[in-house]
């Protein structure tokens, strides 16, 4: 059972990454955001839901779509906006751009473009918390196209054999790019896999943050206490183009219509409001609150100074 | 296919016609890749084969490159001439094994032709960042039993695929991202092709030979005009295939120089150009009168923020005060 400290907690979150998306977007659009930007819109229950799973100490890899689950795992906002303006004092030191970087402190690895290695990196450090005897949980997203790969199999494989504290979740947001799950695969969900690897699978909503955030805590804790890997598939939608360059005129009409009905937001804010755990005031606070956040973020990254080209092989080696 | 208008047609679109021409011609090609059909690729290149060609011979491959080459290389071996396409240059490294182990060995081993391609767009430039700019060349140009290919203009582009694709071996064929839409001229008219393993004086010059290839030849050509200014002529070749490369067409020209200035966008260590300069060393040191030099990225991996991407990016300004250390020996 979610408290309602959770809830809220919950929608706080979910509120956040809209809102550091949406401003992300909006300065992608204006031309004032260098190189590329990924949006989870739609997808943030997901991210949200299994992200908080995790207790501080354990690791999170995210993909470049997994802004908001960073966000869940306590990033500092102005980490993103300052990678995403290549500034010299962000997380990469303008060497990675985008969502390409994490916060090493807060065990949010820095995510490469290269789908889905956060999967084999994640057992790894699962088997050095194994090792170790360090009661800490390894946490690996990636979206339903990079299932295709063989590592992601390397990775459920070698986390099944030895038992490893890791929680795999999958994204299921329909499209790899411009490629729907029919071009991608022949099964419905991905979790039928997990059979083969002698795994615990949840099929959760994955628009339903309290769906996805029970499934995910039972997965992390189960790891926690020894009980090896689960695999968590979260079925959405990307609501938005692969990257902020793509219109996604691929995606049919109706779909995005289908699905903005089931924005992951509007539902749950309607559910806290019937269940009395949030009231309108409250809602116009955190928006305000979010919004001042997110502005100042913003406002200083820009302001921010760009890295000098002199340093350009400085940081190469340790 | 073959255009014959003399509209100017971009490097993008030159490749495009070299597929749909080769397409065409043999029954046997065929393209796979991510998001290549519908979508018409990343960049666009393999825009509307789909409909002219069918599923059958544009096929969009799930997110899985050992698949992609692997299955490549599977067709290739039994007598077809599949076109794969990594999205990025910097996604080969995903499906590595098969292009250095499967494809560039099985002739060594069996005498059997492997007619495949892996197309890729290479190169920095735009703000990729460091898993969207990588210049591979010379990862595969290490490589016994692979050809490699890394055109710099428009009419190279399309004339050096066709031949790609009739090769009886692998070939690497990187496409600089950067070159898709900055480069475009009126190719020649009716069908061509150009030979692997040739290079091309793009300038003809008598102080000081540049060696380049890629997005470097532009830069190495603005060099050149702007050297002419203060009176130095100078010669600009494109290798245009890395590997085999033309050593002959570079020993001739440094004789006749007797200086050479060596240009990569790759970082410097065990960049294409070391062997370029190791070969003039050994064979043409009795025409030299200066060292060689060469003009690289430094050695770290290509970063994203301008100020760093440029620093990275050989510029025009480096490539002449380079050429004018190697002009004043
Ligand atoms: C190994 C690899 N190949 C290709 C790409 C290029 N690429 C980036 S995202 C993407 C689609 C990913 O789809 P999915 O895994 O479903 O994640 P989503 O983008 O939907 O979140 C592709 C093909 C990549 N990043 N990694
Ligand atoms: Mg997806």
């Amino acid at each position: 059972m979610v408290d309602d400290k959770t809830k809220l907690e919950l929608y706080r979150l979910m509120t956040l990454g809209r809102a550091v998306e949406d401003k992300l977007f909006s300065l992608y659009r204006q031309g004032r955001l260098l190189g590329a930007i990924y949006l989870g819109r739609g997808q943030e229950a997901t991210e949200i839901g299994a992200a908080a799973a995790l207790k501080d100490g354990d690791t999170l890899a995210p993909t470049h779509r997994d802004l908001i689950a960073q966000i869940a795992h306590g990033i500092d906002i102005h980490r993103i906006f300052m990678n995403h303006f290549g500034r010299a004092d962000g997380p990469t030191r303008g060497r990675d751009g985008n969502t390409h970087a994490g916060d090493m402190s807060k065990g949010i690895l820095y995510n490469i473009s290269m789908l889905p290695d956060g999967y084999p990196v994640s057992t790894g450090i699962a088997l050095s918390f194994k090792l170790r005897k360090q009661p800490q949980v390894a946490m690996a997203y990636c979206g339903e196209g990079a299932t295709s790969r063989g590592d992601w199999h390397e990775a459920l494989n070698f986390a099944s054999i030895k038992q490893l504290p890791v929680v795999f979740i999958v994204i299921n947001n329909k499209f790899a790019y411009s490629s729907p799950n029919e071009t991608e695969m022949v099964i419905e969900s991905v979790t039928a896999r997990a059979p083969g690897y002698a795994m615990k699978s949840a099929t959760v909503d994955g628009n339903d943050v309290i769906a996805v955030h029970e499934a995910a805590t039972e997965a992390v804790e189960r790891a926690r206490g020894g009980g090896g890997p689960t695999l968590i598939e979260a079925k959405t939608m990307r609501m938005l183009g692969h990257a902020g360059h793509d219109p996604a005129d691929y995606v049919p009409e109706e779909l995005l219509k289908e699905w903005e009905e089931k924005d992951p937001i509007k539902a749950y804010k309607q559910r806290l409001l019937d269940e009395s755990v949030l009231d309108e005031a409250k809602i116009a606070a955190i928006d305000e609150e979010h919004k001042a956040a997110v502005e100042e973020a913003a406002t200083m990254a820009e302001a921010a100074p760009l890295p000098d080209g002199s340093e350009v092989s400085d940081g190469v080696y340790h | 296919m073959a255009s014959t208008t003399n509209e100017e047609v971009t490097f993008l679109d030159a490749i495009n016609q070299a597929l749909r021409e080769e397409l065409d011609r043999d029954q046997d090609v065929f393209i796979l890749g991510e998001d290549v059909a519908g979508y018409g690729g990343a960049f666009k290149v393999t825009k509307g084969l789909l409909d002219d060609y069918g599923p059958e011979r544009v096929i969009d491959m799930p997110l899985a490159e050992a698949a992609i080459f692997g299955s490549a290389i599977g067709a290739a071996l039994m007598g077809m001439r599949p076109v794969a396409e990594a999205q990025y240059a910097d996604f080969l490294a995903c499906g590595f094994d098969y292009i250095v182990n499967e494809a560039a060995k099985y002739h060594y081993r069996s005498g059997h032709p492997v007619p495949v391609v892996f197309r890729a767009p290479s190169g920095a430039g735009v703000r990729g960042g460091p898993f969207h700019s990588a210049s591979p060349e010379a990862w595969f140009a290490h490589v016994p039993g692979l050809k490699v290919v890394v055109p710099g203009t428009p009419t190279d582009a399309k004339g050096l695929l066709k031949s790609a694709i009739r090769d009886d071996n692998p070939v690497v064929f990187l496409e600089h991202k950067y070159l898709y839409r900055h480069e475009k001229e009126v190719l020649p008219e009716g069908e061509y092709t150009i030979p692997l393993g040739k290079a091309e004086i793009k300038r003809q010059g008598t102080d000081l030979s540049i060696v380049t290839y890629g997005a470097m030849l532009r830069r190495s050509l603005d060099a050149a005009d702007k050297l002419a200014e203060r009176g130095h002529s100078v010669e600009v070749i494109d290798l245009r295939t890395i590997y085999p490369w033309d050593s002959e067409m570079i020993l001739e020209s440094v004789e006749k120089t007797s200086r050479a200035l060596l240009v990569q966008e790759d970082v410097r260590t065990l960049g294409i150009m070391s062997e370029v300069g190791a070969v003039i060393a050994d064979e043409g040191f009795e025409s030299l009168d200066a060292p060689v030099g060469r003009v690289t990225a430094p050695d770290s991996p290509v970063p994203f923020s301008p100020p760093l991407e440029d620093a990275f990016i050989p510029s025009v300004e480096r490539i002449v005060e380079a050429a004018e250390k190697t002009l004043a020996f």
